[in-house]
């Protein structure tokens, strides 16, 4: 009898220490500590091998880095094997924003269509369709790219039709939803007030459109068009099948050249790993994950702008 | 209502994509189907022999692209007539298998090329704890765009149309169509092969060249492409490419096994020191005459024990 009563007792406190919610309050924070903590843990993982790696090409095998940023011969095998990248990054900078250029009039107006002129059905018909273009697999675009865009450039154009323009549509269309969905979220997340206050002082809905809806949504939709340029960037495989990879600077849009990850991508299965050759691609790795920074950067700083 | 309409919307869309992309893997598939099947007849045939002690083991064969049907066909009768060995075979170049097998992550490490040509200065003692098989031969034929009229080009030609001296086609005898380059990346054992055995020279890429990894893509470009030039395996030759004599002998897998047409890789498969039991088993079952004359002969390589010739790690041919 005695010894039960102590013993409820004792489970009384344990209870009272362990109430419910204080448990599930200690079980959330750890989860979710332990969550973050995996999450920077691969980050910080990733960051140092690919600097480890990208670095080794200046270290171990003595290749300068103004060099690799600035040359334009990138010879791995040859003998001396020379590594100049810059026509690499050229090709990564001009199809990304060449896709931009032409994916940012066209996600944005399908984003001012879908909110300011059909909310209703455009909205909840358009939005779903253009954002299946994003669960298409980049080889699927690739070989689109191939089949279709390649030969139609070909026969409009002197040249092969392989080339930074055919990589650029491509990556157009790929990155079309992403740009399309920011601009419709921030687009429909605008206060009603503004549009009404401005049809109120007898502005057509076209004036509203480009004097009011634009100019304040305007940070929200450069920084769905610097999201989609980082993925364009960031993007390989449909991009390494229709630009052609030959490592120069092309004399024209329709002329073979090179992205940093095509080069990455068509190489690094057939070199050893701890060659300069190969060491050199990871370099272009690190160049790409600078460049990713980069792009996030910007787009924080157009965040804060937006939020003011 | 308006979500059934989405819905069917959505999938005759995926379906109709879905269709485009793989209109050109169909033929593979169906292929394999067959290789597949004609494989599990063989197989039931091969158990008998095979058939004496139990091996058991897991074996990882990494490496070359261009080796990885065979390996994967191959491995899947070994392990139906021994079910104590499962086999991974997986790609990733022949570099990645060379550098798995010499660090001991992988028992079998496929090339295309010697592993005395891959591992060279620092690393050329990584080579010598490998152990070369040779399981087949690649044969490799110049190809180029049907429009071009030419059916011969000499060793000194394909020098000059790859190395940029000559940039058209009428130059080499052909009609009036500048020359289109369709390469491998510097790295690759394809362009490694054809550059030691049909040019005798490196070559740099050159402005305007195009440099594709997959014999699918160089076979479809060369095919497409005004005035384009390429190499391809055997296996990958149909009518939509035209392949060219090299100084007047015919690729074929004749000229091939009789060393008349110069232009041919063995497909290795190594191993870090003497194999175990079940990967030396795998090994020599590859080299048997079930599996050379079938699946080898089948997947468009040429059997090994056929060769009237064999060729060493320099480069020198002796006959057999």
């Amino acid at each position: 009898m005695e010894q039960s009563a102590v013993k409820g007792q004792k489970t009384n406190s344990k209870s009272a220490f362990m109430k419910p919610h204080i448990r599930e309050e200690w079980v959330g924070r750890v989860y979710t500590f332990v969550c973050i903590l995996v999450l920077i843990a691969t980050i910080l993982a990733i960051v140092y091998f690919v600097a480890s790696k990208g670095l080794s090409t200046f270290i171990t095998n003595g290749v300068n880095i103004g060099d690799l940023l600035t040359g334009l011969k990138w010879d791995p095998e040859g003998e001396p094997a020379v590594f100049g990248a810059l026509p690499f990054i050229f090709g990564s900078f001009s199809t990304s924003l060449l896709a931009a250029l032409i994916a940012a009039p066209l996600g944005c107006c399908a984003a001012i269509f879908m909110t300011q002129i059909m909310p209703g059905a455009g909205r909840r018909f358009m939005q779903p369709v253009i954002e299946l273009l994003a669960g298409i697999p980049s080889v699927v675009y690739g070989f689109v790219g191939l089949s279709v865009i390649v030969p139609m450039l070909r026969a409009i154009f002197p040249g092969q039709g392989i080339g930074i323009l055919a990589g650029s549509l491509v990556l157009a269309v790929m990155i079309l939803p992403t740009i399309t969905s920011i601009a419709t979220d921030a687009l429909a997340a605008l206060p009603g007030g503004l549009k009404e206050g401005s049809f109120a002082l007898g502005a057509t809905r076209w004036q509203t459109i480009y004097r009011i809806v634009l100019p304040t949504t305007l940070p929200a939709l450069l920084t769905g068009v610097v999201l989609g340029m980082a993925r364009a960037f960031g993007e390989a495989l449909a991009v390494q099948m229709v630009i052609g990879n030959a490592p120069h600077i092309p004399r024209s849009l329709f002329e073979s050249a090179s992205t940093l990850t095509s080069a990455i991508t068509l190489s690094m299965g057939n070199t050893i790993s701890g060659t300069a050759h190969n060491n050199a691609l990871w370099s272009l790795a690190l160049i790409l994950l600078t460049m990713t920074f980069i792009f996030v950067f910007i787009v924080r700083v157009l965040e804060r702008r937006n939020h003011r | 209502m308006k979500k059934m309409v989405l819905v069917v919307m959505a999938l005759v869309l995926t379906i109709g994509l879905a269709a485009c992309g793989s209109k050109n893997t169909t033929n593979n598939a169906a292929n394999n189907g067959a290789n597949q099947e004609a494989g599990t007849n063989n197989g039931t045939t091969g158990g008998a022999e095979g058939g004496g002690e139990e091996l058991s083991g897991s074996i990882l064969a990494v490496g070359s692209t261009a080796l990885q049907p065979l390996v994967d066909q191959v491995s899947k009768k070994f392990m139906e007539t021994n079910s104590g060995v499962t086999i991974q075979v997986q790609g990733g170049g022949s570099g990645t298998g060379l550098t798995q097998v010499a660090g001991g992550q992988a028992q079998i490490g496929n090339s295309d090329i010697f592993a005395e040509e891959k591992f060279k200065d620092a690393e050329a003692d990584l080579a010598k704890d490998l152990v070369d098989h040779q399981v087949a031969v690649v044969g490799m034929a110049t190809v180029v765009n049907k429009e071009v009229g030419v059916d011969n080009l000499t060793k000194q030609q394909l020098v000059d149309i790859f190395t940029g001296k000559v940039t058209n086609w009428k130059d080499v005898g052909g009609s009036d169509e500048k020359i289109t380059i369709i390469n491998r990346p510097a790295s690759s054992g394809t362009r490694k092969t054809f550059e030691t055995y049909a040019l005798g020279t490196k070559t740099e890429d050159l402005q305007g060249s195009i440099q594709e990894d997959s014999s699918g893509t160089v076979k479809k470009l060369v095919g497409e492409t005004p005035g384009a030039i390429g190499y391809l395996a055997f296996s990958y030759l149909d009518d939509t490419v035209k392949a060219v004599k090299y100084d007047g002998v015919e690729a074929s897998e004749a000229t091939v096994v009789d060393g008349t047409y110069p232009v041919w890789a063995y497909e290795h498969m190594y191993t870090k020191g003497e194999p175990d039991a079940a990967t030396k088993a795998f090994l020599d079952y590859m080299l048997t005459d079930e599996v050379q004359n079938g699946d080898v002969t089948e997947l468009g390589y040429i059997p090994v024990n056929k060769m009237t010739v064999t060729r060493a790690v320099d480069g020198t041919v002796t006959k057999k």
